[in-house]
């Protein structure tokens, strides 16, 4: 019984610490692996030592060294240096795309459920369609037309995942509008728009940056496979799909150039949706 | 609520002090469960929180023990400690706790499992929460019997249909096959307690098993435990309702924050309680003799200041004419939820509803609220046009009539501080930014609230406070009529005593005029001016309630006076 009275005194300081403690060590191991990324993005030259495009023949498809961790390529350009680089191209995309995607799910979630009849019915059956349209195919149909490049891409990929998120924005606000916050507001007179933007929006949004944390996971998987199948970023960019797509040709001689920049791919998906991940349960612990 | 914050609330509580109330009674043998000192712990992050203690009493054969208790008090607790269900996490301590003379305390969780069904039987609070949705019931109580080796097949079945028959379940044979979502509540409720008394346990312990259910349904629960009192068994009996107590307990534990309040036999504990709170509790309960008295303790000094004004039934603020809502079922059939009911409110009267659940007295609210458009009728507010016109044209009077609702935590929005939500509802126009602050206030001094309230989210409030906030809220606008849809329905009995004080002190005070719906009929009587007694959608009578309860008119109304478990501390066996 007297550990209560324990439990209550002892500084703020070690109260901080203690609930940050509590936090999983993935978590911790997802920021530390962001903030690695934002530096690749913003000044790769920090983490490399060698040029990217700096082509040595001799010292071409070696395998991970201490002079070039991850190896290098048919060029002899070392791997770790292309992927460094990649980044900037990679993340822009992901980022870009999954940008494009909840925006737009945003604009078709928020009219299907807030416009008036026809204008909602529309976006509805908008949605339904873009869902039932492989987004395979969409993305093909897009670069046919626009020839690929980072563009086409980042709007490929945002045009596929879409309609997913739209219709859980649309399912959020159609909650919102049934709480009974809503009710009560009407009751006391607040205009349909006062409504909308004081409870409604702010609600049914607060799912949001969870929602974004993870799309930006999916989105880079999406595009590493578009640039995979030749129909991204043209060499000798080093995205990192085009990467994976140029080491193929060598996975026998030379696996790690394929091994490793997947790996990568794996890490940014999996640190991107831990962190959305903790985001969404401390949005929804009402934090 | 986090529980670590439970934990640096709870004041920490000396193990040693334990009371001994009603130990006089302690002596008596042949119990078939007999506990002394019981308490319960449960371990909370690194400490231990004290939930239960000093709970003492004995069980005998053909008797009914009741615990009484508001929530919090630790009387389910106490219910589940006894039969082993405390938990992972609890700890459970007594001098004594004897099953049928054997030590419970000693027992594993394997005797445990033998012990209830066996010996046992275990009533829990929600039916369908506690049947297995996708299991016809039938099904459920052949377990009951299987795991208990009871029988063969064949004979097991038939004890089923023996079973329903006993708890007044019309068509065993029918209803055995159906699942739980099919059968209605007071069905639902009843083969719970045909799985609980499958194997004839001799110990009963219901814990609020007539909570949630219409009382026309309540009555048939109560009588089916009746029954099982009278063939032998013991009830153990967990309830927040005096009245129901009344009607079935020889003995009374009356529990308060963890610990016996008062204990005694059931005349002397209902009809001259020796402790405030018992004492408070009993005056709390409001019914038809109530009407105009105050119920809580402060009630008094809220009312003083409030003498009744003469009356002014003249004039009608709000007029219903052939309201009639039709739904559309999911099946695509047509149900009329609300049949032709009209009505008319008056300045500074309370017009109560009442009727069952399904009886379309919530519907006809929000129609008077204007929230769901009447497929026929009229409402007429303040003489003018209200259902009939647009919503846009609606909105400068909605300030005239405001809503309080039986669950006011999801009527808040969960990101708003109290402060927030009352600024919200101020009318723009009337008060300057700098007045607000003094005209919120006011408000919470109007439905005795402490300011610093304020800075808090409506989570963070305790229910009664919450239902504050809510009346305050509707207060904001000035308004003359307040429609209260079940608003006291979900509060403890003594909560529910202030704020039905509060709100009889606010209409002398302030001239409003109520459409109280509640299922609540004791609580209709103490407020009402005249009522409203609604069935399936129509209104079968209208009187004040000394018409209805002295001369009921209709048959229905009659049905629902009988239900109400008459609470009477002079006339309790």
């Amino acid at each position: 019984m007297t550990a209560i009275d324990a439990r209550a005194s002892g500084s703020d300081l070690r109260q901080a610490l203690a609930r940050l403690s509590r936090l999983p060590w993935g978590l911790y191991l997802a920021i530390a692996f962001a903030v690695l990324l934002l530096v690749a993005v913003v000044a790769p030259e920090l983490l490399t030592v060698h040029s990217p495009t700096a082509v040595d023949y001799s010292a071409a498809l070696k395998p991970p060294s201490f002079a070039h961790p991850f190896g290098t390529d048919e060029s002899g350009r070392g791997l770790y240096t292309r992927v460094v680089w990649g980044a900037r191209d990679s993340l822009t995309i992901g980022v870009g795309a999954a940008l494009l995607g909840v925006a737009a799910a945003l604009l078709l979630g928020s009219v299907a459920a807030l416009a008036v009849k026809p204008a909602a019915l529309v976006a509805d059956r908008f949605i339904e369609i873009l869902f039932t349209f492989p987004s395979l195919l969409l993305a093909l149909l897009l670069i046919a037309i626009m020839g690929p490049s980072a563009g086409t891409e980042v709007l490929a990929v945002g045009i596929g995942t879409a309609p997913g998120y739209a219709r859980m924005i649309r399912g959020q606000i159609l909650g919102a509008k049934n709480a009974g916050y809503v009710e009560a507001a009407t009751a006391l007179g607040h205009s349909r728009w006062r409504i909308v933007r004081a409870h409604i929006l702010p609600n049914a949004l607060r799912p949001l940056v969870a929602v974004f944390a993870l799309s930006i996971g999916q989105s880079i998987v999406w595009a590493s496979s578009l640039s995979f199948l030749g129909l991204g970023v043209a060499p000798p960019a080093s995205e990192w799909g085009a990467l994976l797509d140029a080491g193929r040709e060598y996975l026998v001689q030379a696996p790690w150039l394929v091994v490793i920049p997947g790996l990568v791919i794996v890490a940014v998906a999996l640190s991107a949706t831990t962190i959305g991940r903790h985001i969404q349960s401390r949005l929804e612990k009402g934090e | 609520m986090s529980i670590a914050e439970d934990v640096d609330d709870a004041p920490a509580r000396d193990a040693g002090d334990q009371t001994q109330v009603g130990a006089d009674r302690l002596d008596r043998s042949g119990a078939r469960l007999s506990v002394r000192n019981l308490s319960t712990a449960f371990r909370v992050g690194d400490g231990i929180r004290r939930i239960v203690s000093g709970v003492s009493f004995d069980l005998l054969p053909g008797e009914c023990v009741a615990i009484v208790g508001e929530s919090g008090s630790g009387k389910s607790v106490t219910a589940r400690s006894l039969v082993g269900l405390a938990g992972r996490n609890g700890i459970v301590e007594a001098e004594a706790l004897e099953i049928h003379h054997e030590n419970a305390l000693a027992f594993t969780s394997r005797t445990w499992r033998r012990i209830r069904g066996r010996d046992i039987g275990f009533v829990l609070q929600d039916a369908l929460v506690s049947l297995d949705p996708l299991r016809p019931v039938g099904k459920e109580i052949v377990e009951a019997l299987r795991l208990h080796r009871w029988g063969d097949r064949a004979s097991r079945q038939q004890r089923v249909q023996h079973l329903l028959e006993r708890v007044g379940v019309p068509y065993p044979a029918v209803r055995a096959r159906q699942r739980p979502d099919q059968l209605s509540g007071g069905l639902r409720q009843r083969a719970l307690i045909a799985s609980a008394i499958a194997l004839d346990p001799d110990i009963v312990i219901a814990d609020e098993p007539t909570t949630a259910l219409d009382v026309t349904v309540q009555a048939q629960v109560l009588e089916q435990l009746r029954q099982m009192k009278q063939r032998g068994a013991s009830v153990l009996l967990i309830s927040h309702d005096l009245a129901v107590v009344a009607q079935l307990a020889d003995h009374i534990v009356v529990m308060q924050g963890g610990r016996v309040v008062e204990q005694g036999p059931a005349a002397q504990v209902l009809g001259d309680p020796e402790e405030d709170y018992t004492r408070a509790l009993i005056a709390a309960v409001p019914s038809e003799e109530t009407r105009g008295k105050p119920l809580s303790p402060g009630g008094a000094a809220l009312l003083a200041g409030a003498p009744e004004p003469d009356e002014d039934l003249q004039t009608v603020v709000l007029q219903a004419d052939g309201l009639t809502k039709r739904f559309r079922t999911r099946d695509g059939s047509v149900t009329t939820a609300v049949d032709d009911v009209s009505f008319a409110l008056h300045r500074g009267e309370t017009l109560g509803i009442v009727g069952e659940s399904g009886s379309g007295k919530s519907t006809t609210g929000r129609i008077a609220l204007a929230l769901e458009r009447p497929d026929a009728g009229t409402v007429t507010l303040l003489g003018r046009q209200w259902t009939q016109v647009r919503e846009r044209r609606r909105r400068a009077v909605r300030s005239r009539i405001a809503v309080v609702s039986q669950d006011p935590l999801s009527s808040f929005d969960p990101r708003w501080t109290v402060e927030r939500i009352l600024v919200d509802a101020l009318p723009r126009r009337a008060f300057a930014s700098g007045q607000r602050s003094g005209r919120i206030r006011e408000l919470l001094d109007q439905v005795g609230l402490e300011h610093e309230v304020l800075r808090r989210f409506p989570l963070r409030l305790s229910g009664g406070q919450r239902q504050r906030v809510a009346i305050a809220r509707a207060l904001a606008q000035s308004p003359e009529i307040i429609v209260l849809d079940e608003a006291v329905s979900a509060l403890d009995v003594t909560i529910q005593a202030q704020i039905l004080d509060l709100l009889t002190a606010l209409q002398r005070r302030l001239g409003l005029s109520y459409l109280f719906i509640s299922h609540d009929l004791g609580v209709i009587a103490h407020l009402s001016h005249r009522v409203l007694v609604m069935k399936d959608g129509r209104v079968v009578e209208v009187g004040t309630p000394e018409q209805l309860f002295s001369a009921p008119a209709h048959d229905y109304t009659r049905r629902l006076i009988a239900s109400i478990p008459a609470f009477d501390p002079e006339s309790t066996a």
